[in-house]
C-alpha cells in the first residue's frame, strides 16, 4: 500500500470495515439470486451516498470532499475485495471525471452537486461494438434547429439502467476511425427516443444497450468543444482505466487471500496442500506478480492526482499490468480449490466472471499493450 | 531530516563534486584493473582517496570506521547527484564484496575489535574482499557444505574447497563458511571466519564461463589458517550470519540491469533502429512489439516497486522478506532484455568477436550469457520462491529437512 495520508487510511479503514460488515460477497450473491434489474441493492448504494464516497472526487463548492483519485481508489480496492455492485464507480468516478474535465461551470453546477447527493447517476456511453475503440465511434450527432439529433447504438453501458444521465460520445463529423470529429454530449436517461435495455452479463452486474432513434439535445448539452472531444474522451478513460485497476487490484487481492488460506488449511496426502513446492512457488508467482501490479495501479492514480504528463502510458500500464494479474489469479483461484471452485455454492465463480468481465471493460489487456507502446513512441 | 535539509545536502553536495570530481573521469564506468593509461589511473586513484576521506565510499556507516554517518536519503542523494554528472565510486567496485555484503554484517555482528580493523580498510577501497560460501556439492543447499575448520588454540585450520568465489584472486581477505562440528545438524555445525588470501594454504584459480573470462574463481585451502580473532558471530553460529549476509546481497542485487536510465536509452529504440516501423510508427514486427512493451512493462512496474517499498519504509528500507520479490522481478527484466535485444539485432546480434560486429551487439552476448548466472548466484529463483512463500506467505517448509 502507497504511503498513504491520514485522511487516506481513516477512509480505507472505513471502507474496509464497512465493506467487510455490510457489505460482503453474501449480500452480492443474495442480490444475484434476487434478480433485481438494477443489479445492486439499493440501500447498499444509499449507504455508500450517506459516507460521503459520491463526493470523492467533487470539489467542496459543488458539496463534495476533493480528496483525488488515489483516495477513491483505495475505496474501490475495498470494494472490489468484496464484488460489491453499485453504480458508485460508474457516476462518481467515470462521470464525474467526464464533467470536471470537459464541462463548464453551468453543467458541473448542475449535475455534480447532484451526484454528491445521489439523486444523479452518471454513466459514459462510449462502446459500440464488440471491441473497445473509442475513435470508431459511428453513433452519429446532426446539428438540427440549434440542437443535434443523435442517431446510433451504445453497449456495454456500465450501471446504463440505473443512470440518470449518460454522457454519449457521438460522431460530429468525418468518419468511424477519426480521432476529431467525435463530441461528448450530455443525454438525459429519459429524453425521447432513447431506449434502453439491460445486457445479461456473466458476472451479474448492470449494463445496458441503448438505442438512440432521432435523439434531439439542445446545443448546451454540448460537454466540452465540438468535434474536439476525443482528448477528453481518452483522458476520461485514462482515469476510468486506473479506477477500474484499483477495483481489479482488490478482487484479485481477495481472490489471493482465499487461495493462500486454503493452501495452508485442505490436506491431502496427510499433509496441508502449501507443504508441496509446487503449490508454494505458484503462490509465490502469484505473490510476485500482485505486489507488482499494486505498484503499478497505485502509481497511476498518484500521476493522476499530480496532474503527470504521462497518464496515458502510466494508465495503460496499470490496467494491463493489473488485468494480467487478475486474469491468472482468477484462474488459479478456481484450480487450487480443486472441484469446490467449480461449485456454484462456492465464491470463486463470482471473481473469476468479475475478472473477465472488468478486464475487458475500457479496453483489456492487448488494448492497452498496444496504447502503452504507442505512447512511448514504438 | 526534512525536506529542506535534504535539499541543503543535495546543494553541498553538488558544491563538493564540482569542486573534486576531474571531469576527465566523467562516464567511464571502469574497475581499476580495465584502465591501462597511465595518467587517468592516477586520476582514478586521487578520486579515490577525496571519496574516501569524505567517508563516501559507505556513507551511511559510523565516521569511526570510515563512513560518513549518513542517512539512507543523503546516501541516495550522493549516488544521485554522482548519476548526474557521470560520476563513478570506484570504492564498493575495489572492496569486492566489502561495501555490500561483508561490511553490513560485520556493523552487525562483529566485535568493536573486528570492526576497527576491517571495516576502514573496505570503506576506503583499498581492501578487497572475496566470500567463499558455495562449495562444488553445496551450491543451492548451501547448509551441506563440507569444508572443515579445526580449532588449533589460536586459530582454526580450514581444509576444503569453495567456487564462485568471486575476485578471489584479486581479493586480499575472505569470508568463508566452514564446517566446526561435524556431529550437529547441519545448519548447526557452521561458522563464519574471516581470514587473509595472501598464505601459503590458500591456492585460487580463475574459472572461464560460457561468457568467456570471468571473476569468478575456485579457491582450494590446504591447511589455511583463520585467526580466532577473526571468528565472525558466535562459533557454529554461522548459519545466522550468512543467512544475514545473503539478505544484504539480495537486498543489493534488487535493481534491474535492464531497465533503461531513460526512455531514449530504451529497448524500442534500438528495436526501431533494427527492424523499422510501419506508416504509423509502429515497429514492423507485431508480435516482437508486444514482447517488447510487455517488458517494457515489466521493467517499469519493477522501478515502481522498488520505489513503493523504499517510500513505505519512510526513506528506511529494511532488509526484508520483500527483496526476494524484487531479485526476481530484477533477473527477469534483466534476462528477458538480452534475449529481446538478441532478438531485435537478428544476423548482427550472434556474434562472438571481430570487426563484423559493433561493441554494442557484441556487449549484448556477452551480458546475455553472462546474464544467465543472475538467476543463479545470490539465491536462485527456485530458491527466492521458497523464501517468499515460507517468510511472506507463511506456507510450510517444502525443502530443508534438519
Amino acid at each position: 500500500m502507497a504511503a498513504l495520508t491520514e485522511e487516506q487510511s481513516m477512509l480505507r479503514d472505513q471502507a474496509k470495515s464497512w465493506v467487510t460488515e455490510q457489505s460482503p460477497v453474501v449480500k452480492f450473491r443474495a442480490m444475484r439470486d434476487s434478480g433485481v434489474e438494477l443489479k445492486y441493492t439499493p440501500t447498499t448504494w444509499e449507504a455508500m451516498v450517506e459516507m460521503g464516497w459520491t463526493g470523492i472526487l467533487v470539489p467542496e463548492e459543488f458539496g463534495g470532499s476533493d480528496l483525488g483519485y488515489l483516495t477513491f481508489g483505495v475505496v474501490l480496492e475495498e470494494l472490489g475485495r468484496q464484488l460489491t455492485a453499485s453504480p458508485l464507480f460508474a457516476s462518481a468516478l467515470v462521470g464525474t471525471s467526464a464533467v470536471l474535465l470537459a464541462g463548464n461551470d453551468q453543467q458541473k453546477q448542475a449535475l455534480l452537486p447532484k451526484v454528491v447527493d445521489g439523486s444523479e447517476i452518471l454513466s459514459l456511453a462510449v462502446d459500440e461494438t464488440a471491441r473497445h475503440a473509442p475513435a470508431q465511434t459511428a453513433l452519429q450527432a446532426t446539428a438540427a434547429d440549434g440542437g443535434f439529433t443523435l442517431q446510433g447504438e451504445k453497449t456495454f453501458v456500465m450501471e446504463g439502467m440505473a443512470a440518470t444521465t449518460f454522457i454519449v460520445a457521438a460522431r460530429t463529423s468525418g468518419t468511424a476511425g477519426d480521432e476529431s470529429g467525435i463530441t461528448l454530449f450530455l443525454v438525459a436517461a429519459d429524453a425521447a427516443g432513447l431506449d434502453r435495455s439491460s445486457i445479461h452479463t456473466v458476472d451479474s452486474r448492470g449494463y445496458a444497450h441503448l438505442n438512440f432513434n432521432n435523439v434531439v439535445v439542445a446545443a448546451d448539452s454540448v460537454l466540452g468543444q465540438v468535434d474536439a472531444g476525443y482528448a477528453d474522451l481518452q483522458a476520461v478513460l485514462d482515469r476510468a482505466s486506473a479506477g477500474v485497476a484499483a477495483e481489479m487490484l482488490g478482487t484479485g487481492a481477495q481472490a489471493f487471500d482465499m487461495t493462500l488460506e486454503y493452501l495452508k488449511t485442505r490436506e491431502q496426502f496427510g499433509r496441508v496442500i502449501g507443504s508441496f513446492q509446487a503449490l508454494g512457488h505458484r503462490a509465490a508467482e502469484l505473490y510476485t506478480a500482485m505486489e507488482l501490479a499494486r505498484s503499478c495501479a497505485e502509481h497511476a492514480l498518484e500521476a493522476i492526482d499530480s496532474n503527470a504528463d504521462n497518464l496515458a502510458e502510466v494508465c495503460s500500464l496499470s490496467k494491463c499490468r493489473v488485468g494480467d494479474f487478475l486474469h491468472v489469479m482468477s484462474n488459479q483461484l478456481i484450480q487450487i480449490h480443486g472441484g469446490i471452485g467449480m461449485t456454484d455454492e462456492f465464491d470463486a465463480g463470482f471473481y473469476l466472471k468479475r475478472a473477465r468481465v472488468l478486464e475487458t471493460a475500457f479496453g483489456n489487456q492487448a488494448y492497452h499493450r498496444d496504447r502503452y507502446a504507442k505512447a512511448l513512441g514504438f | 531530516m526534512t525536506e529542506t535539509e535534504l535539499t541543503q545536502f543535495r546543494e553541498s553536495t553538488r558544491a563538493w563534486l564540482a569542486d573534486n570530481f576531474p571531469a576527465s573521469l566523467a562516464n567511464k564506468m571502469l574497475g581499476y584493473e580495465r584502465i591501462s593509461d597511465p595518467e587517468m589511473a592516477q586520476q582514478l586513484e586521487a578520486w579515490r582517496q577525496k571519496l574516501a576521506e569524505q567517508g563516501w565510499g559507505a556513507p551511511t556507516w559510523p565516521k569511526e570506521y570510515g563512513g560518513a554517518a549518513l542517512s539512507q536519503p543523503e546516501a541516495r542523494v550522493i549516488s544521485q547527484e554522482m548519476a548526474k554528472i557521470g560520476a563513478m565510486n570506484p570504492i564498493p567496485l575495489l572492496a569486492g564484496m566489502g561495501v555490500t555484503m561483508v561490511g553490513p554484517t560485520v556493523l552487525e555482528y562483529g566485535t568493536e575489535e573486528q570492526k576497527q580493523k576491517h571495516l576502514p580498510g573496505i570503506a576506503s577501497g583499498e581492501v578487497r574482499w572475496c566470500l567463499g560460501l558455495s562449495e562444488p556439492n553445496a551450491g543451492s543447499d548451501l547448509a551441506s557444505l563440507s569444508t572443515k575448520a579445526v580449532d588449533e588454540g589460536d586459530y582454526f585450520v580450514l581444509n576444503g574447497q569453495k567456487i564462485w568465489t568471486s575476485g578471489a584472486d584479486i581479493s586480499q581477505w575472505c569470508g568463508a563458511l566452514v564446517r566446526t562440528d561435524s556431529t550437529a545438524k547441519k545448519r548447526d555445525g557452521i561458522s563464519f571466519v574471516m581470514l587473509p588470501m595472501d598464505q601459503e594454504g590458500v591456492q585460487t584459480k580463475p574459472i572461464r564461463l560460457i561468457a568467456g573470462a570471468s571473476p569468478f574463481c575456485e579457491t582450494f585451502f590446504n591447511d589455511a589458517r583463520a585467526e580466532k580473532a577473526d571468528l565472525l558471530g558466535d562459533l557454529n553460529d554461522g548459519w545466522s550470519v550468512v543467512k544475514r549476509l545473503l539478505q544484504h546481497e539480495r537486498q543489493s542485487q534488487t535493481s534491474a540491469r535492464g531497465a533503461p536510465a531513460n526512455k531514449a536509452d530504451g529497448l524500442q529504440e534500438v528495436a526501431k533502429k533494427y527492424v523499422g516501423t510501419d506508416g504509423e510508427g509502429r515497429l514492423a514486427d507485431a508480435d516482437l512489439r508486444t514482447r517488447i512493451a510487455n517488458h517494457l512493462m515489466d521493467a517499469q512496474a519493477h522501478g515502481l516497486t522498488v520505489a513503493r517499498i523504499t517510500a513505505e519504509a519512510r526513506g528506511n528500507p529494511k532488509v526484508s522478506a520483500a527483496a526476494s520479490i524484487l531479485k526476481n522481478s530484477a533477473t527477469k527484466v534483466a534476462q528477458t532484455k538480452s534475449e529481446l535485444t538478441m532478438e531485435v539485432m537478428g544476423n548482427q546480434g550472434i556474434g562472438w568477436e571481430g570487426d563484423h560486429f559493433t561493441s554494442d551487439e557484441l556487449n549484448n552476448v556477452r551480458e546475455w550469457l553472462s546474464g544467465k548466472a543472475i538467476s543463479i548466484y545470490g539465491g536462485s529463483y527456485e530458491v527466492q520462491n521458497n523464501i517468499i512463500s515460507k517468510n511472506i506467505l507463511g506456507l510450510p517448509e517444502t525443502t530443508q529437512k534438519g
